[in-house]
């Protein structure tokens, strides 16, 4: 089934000591056919710990299961989406943040040193989708971006 | 988080798959580093050339290359199989520990832009475990 998803869009990031611009690439969300699979079915089977927060979503008992669950297809997502709003609020990633942070925190009690694991996984199922378009220079900003976002969403964790 | 056999054989025939390939590797995994991660850069201040595609990275990067095609060879026993590296990075070069996860991120997302059929989950959770361990084994005589 082909998921209406979304896609991150092209835009700009500013970086946080030149005040330059560059381009975020935009990417497609992949379906649940697609052998690249979404980034947090990846995610979960690379950092299995990080199952640990989808007691709830069925069976995660091996990659297959992970692969074809409907409920972590959903749930990347509904992470995408979230992402999306990163990318529409550039300058200001702090602020559109802040009730997810709070969330991540108080409600889902999300450990936060799995952004960063989620952040690696997504970087590595980018560049196995977009191939040698994935540059460098795309890698350099897009983890710049991925930065500012793990940072927003830990900065409510109190 | 120690190696199964699993891991192992996994590791082996990813490894047989791109071993061809692994000089281009290396200096794209070195060239992605230095431009994603500029504070890598200090190891390297007496390079005259550090673009990517320069005589440098490239020779450097079929170097580490080198050190991880070892690691494969001795995958049953690295602490042992990569001792002399480890001492040559802990009393010569010292490197700070923590550029071999930086590193080893790079040489994953290289390996996904060029062998993204290849790179399987099942693949990717295997490299990453074997990096971490070669990451280990390669800090072993710090202290």
């Amino acid at each position: 089934m082909r998921t209406s998803a979304p896609r991150l869009c092209a835009g700009t990031t500013p970086s946080r000591h030149t005040h330059s611009r560059f381009k975020v690439v935009r990417v497609e969300n992949p379906s649940r056919s697609d052998p690249l699979s979404p980034s947090s079915s990846r995610c979960l089977i690379v950092y299995p710990w990080t199952q640990r927060y989808f007691g709830a979503f069925g069976n995660l008992y091996n990659a297959e299961a992970i692969m074809s669950n409907p409920n972590i297809a959903a749930h990347g997502i509904t992470v995408l989406h979230g992402l999306d709003r990163a990318v529409k609020n550039m300058d200001n990633i702090k602020a559109t943040y802040a009730e997810l942070s709070v969330l991540h925190s108080e409600k889902l009690h999300v450990d936060p040193d799995n952004f960063k694991l989620l952040s690696d996984c997504l970087t590595i199922v980018i560049a196995a989708k977009l191939g040698k378009d994935f540059t460098p220079e795309t890698q350099a900003t897009f983890q710049k971006f991925l930065a500012v976002v793990v940072s927003a969403l830990g900065r409510q964790y109190h | 988080m120690s190696l199964t056999a699993k891991d192992k054989d996994v590791v082996k025939a990813l490894w047989a798959k791109i071993s061809k390939s692994a000089d281009a590797i290396g200096a794209e995994a070195l060239s992605r580093m230095l431009s994603v991660y500029p504070q890598t850069k200090t190891y390297f201040s007496h390079w005259p050339d550090l673009s990517p595609g320069s005589a440098s990275v490239k020779a450097h990067g079929k170097r580490v290359m080198g050190g991880v095609a070892l690691g494969v060879s001795k995958i049953d026993d690295l602490t042992n199989g990569l001792l002399d590296l480890s001492e040559q990075h802990a009393f010569q070069l010292r490197v700070d520990p923590a550029n071999f996860k930086i590193l080893s991120h790079c040489i994953l997302v290289v390996i996904a832009t060029m062998f993204a059929k290849e790179f399987t989950p099942e693949a990717h959770v295997a490299l990453d475990k074997f990096l971490v361990a070669l990451s280990l084994a390669l800090a072993e005589k710090y202290r």
